[in-house]
């Protein structure tokens, strides 16, 4: 059995607006462990990328906690947290004249010191990241040029160069192809299981989740279910997840038939 | 960067170049080793041209100097701050700010004090560099304000122009009750200029800036990390909260500065961070705010320069020179780089 590196407890998100909160989901208890990859599925606006920033600690939660390796995360400051937390946005950062090699270079920031300045060994550890990511051919690119799956590529290597155990990713998978979704997820898992990372990502790609994933989360309006792909079939969660008017799903072979 | 070292002294020989043009040419013409001399501060040469250089060219020249480096400074910081390419100092109505308290000065005080402060001479002067620096404070503060309570930066960036139309409609109010020549006072402090900083004030004016500027270069590594965007910067650790408030902060208080003792200058802050990123070819900001300071300071000699070219007839306003000079400038950066997707 993995080590747990993140802890939900009693958990719920949400926002809280002038007067009332608006709740998105509540009472989720739930780990994720450490060295594999955890899929987050969901129809749109179920609230995964809220959950996704409640565990990033952008936004507090509304009730429960999140404890890092037994601490609550409120009781991290700004900047252990960046030591320990890095995320891959879907935001696209505008940036013209900076290179690959710069950009995964901020992901050294919570290390160097007031200037910024990368030394010997941040500059080694940026090259490492972006030969783990095989985007070496890409260090001297300008940022503003790359297509969308470079871009995530070298975000993922900036979150690499964070040297954080937990890596957090807001849908890695879209905008892209289907051999760079493919290329994408294997990666990920590749480093999950290879650097010990908890990858935790949200996808609305259902199938290669389910190929991929250790581990999968799915959430529904009233619960969350957890498991790997096998039991979740198994127990029919993923067939009615799935499954209206036209769309079948095989529990046997994982594959969703139209 | 060797490259970058290399241009850094480039623009650092250009100041200084353009800095001895600005002490040579004018109107009046002085041989360059008697300028030297003066400066110096040899006796005996004609009082008439120790005068015009040391109370003329040369505090005319350092403001010059000074002030077109803390515009441009304050440009950067602001289109980093708005993440918006066309934000400016005059952005937040905080040059704004400074004119409304011009305004209520130069124009209340004929009205209502019954002594034109246009006629006080020294001491009027000092009365309306106070009020331009009450006038952009108090705006500043309020925007400081606003930005600790909202989110999003097009809000912001909104009110700030909402601010800046509002002190331009109290001042065309004040303008229509006003005395003809009161009005005629602040059009020309409006109209903006390097000369008009003169002995002690120029003193104060430089000192300041040089406490001002070092510090605005302490916020490199978080305008590197805020250009990322608030998540990704969020997650490295940056307090972007804090780092937009001190960004408006630092901006606001240079422009505030510049403007009570040089009026509005336009322009030279929206252009010269385009300048220097399209010389510099980075966005690195640990070498785009020196990059813009020396930038701005060498474009403003420049413009002075031009403002008082001989030929033309006493000075040009030096707004006009500006944006005659800066528009090209960055019209055809832009154009160049129009191949590259200019955003």
């Amino acid at each position: 059995m993995s080590n747990i590196s993140v802890q939900l407890r009693q958990l719920s998100i949400g926002y809280k607006q002038k007067h009332q909160q608006k709740l998105v989901a509540q009472g989720i208890d739930a780990t994720i462990a450490e060295g594999q990859l955890t899929c987050l599925l969901g129809a749109n606006g179920i609230g995964k990328s809220t959950l996704l920033r409640t565990l990033a600690a952008f936004q507090p939660p509304l009730q429960g906690e999140i404890l890092l390796d037994g601490k609550p995360l409120g009781h991290y400051s700004d900047s252990q947290l960046s030591r320990r937390v890095g995320v891959v946005l879907t935001e696209k950062p505008h940036i013209r004249n900076m290179s690959v090699s710069e950009l995964v270079g901020l992901g050294r920031a919570p290390y160097t010191g007031f200037w910024g300045r990368l030394n010997h060994e941040d500059r080694t550890i940026v090259n490492e990241s972006l030969s783990q990511v095989g985007i070496q051919s890409l260090a001297h690119r300008m940022v503003d040029t790359l297509s969308d799956g470079e871009r995530q590529k070298v975000m993922i290597a900036k979150a690499l160069a964070q040297q954080t155990p937990i890596i957090y990713l807001d849908e890695p998978t879209a905008f892209l192809d289907f051999p760079s979704k493919v290329e994408m997820m294997q990666l990920l898992r590749r480093l999950a299981h290879q650097m010990q990372k908890t990858v935790f990502l949200s996808t609305h790609d259902f199938e290669l989740a389910l190929q991929v994933a250790d581990v999968l989360w799915l959430m529904e309006p009233q619960s969350l279910h957890i498991g790997t792909a096998r039991q979740l079939a198994d127990s029919g969660v993923l067939s009615r997840f799935v499954e209206r008017e036209g769309i079948a799903f095989d529990a046997n072979t994982l594959r969703v038939q139209i | 960067m060797k490259k970058t070292l290399l241009l850094i002294l480039v623009l650092m020989l250009a100041i200084v170049a353009l800095l001895v043009l600005n002490l040579l040419l004018g109107t009046v013409r002085i041989p360059f080793a008697t300028v030297w001399r003066i400066l110096l501060g040899s006796e005996g040469e004609s009082e008439i041209w120790r005068n015009i250089i040391l109370s003329s060219r040369l505090p005319q020249a350092l403001t010059a100097l000074v002030a077109g480096a803390g515009l441009a400074v304050s440009g950067l910081q602001m289109q980093t701050v708005f993440r918006n390419p066309l934000a400016g100092p005059s952005v937040l109505g905080i040059s704004n700010g400074a004119s409304l308290g011009v305004a209520c000065v130069v124009l209340l005080s004929g009205s209502l004090g019954g002594v034109a402060l246009s006629r006080l001479g020294y001491l009027g002067d000092a009365a309306i560099s106070l009020a331009a620096i009450v006038g952009s404070l108090l705006v500043m503060g309020f925007i400081v304000w606003v930005a600790s309570k909202v989110k999003g930066h097009v809000t912001l960036l909104i009110i700030g122009v909402m601010i800046g139309y509002l002190a331009t409609a109290i001042i065309g109010v004040l303008k229509f009750f006003s005395a003809e020549e009161d009005i005629r006072a602040y059009v020309v402090w409006g109209l903006g200029s390097f000369g008009r900083v003169s002995g002690g004030q120029m003193l104060l004016f430089v000192c300041l800036m040089s406490v001002l500027l070092p510090l605005s270069m302490l916020t490199v590594k978080a305008m590197n990390l805020y250009m990322l965007g608030n998540g990704y910067a969020r997650n490295l650790g940056l307090n972007v909260r804090r780092t937009r408030v001190l960004l408006i902060l630092s901006s606001g208080t240079l422009v505030a500065i510049v403007t009570a003792y040089c009026g509005p200058i336009m322009f030279i802050g929206l252009a010269v961070p385009h300048l220097a990123r399209a010389i510099f070819r980075t966005s690195d900001h640990r070498i785009l705010m020196p990059a813009s300071l020396l930038t701005g300071g060498a474009l403003a000699l420049f413009c002075n320069l031009v403002a008082r070219m001989p030929g033309f007839e006493g000075v040009l306003p030096v707004n006009s020179v500006t944006a005659l000079i800066g528009a090209p400038i960055v019209a055809g950066v832009l154009f160049r780089k129009r191949k590259e997707n200019y955003e």
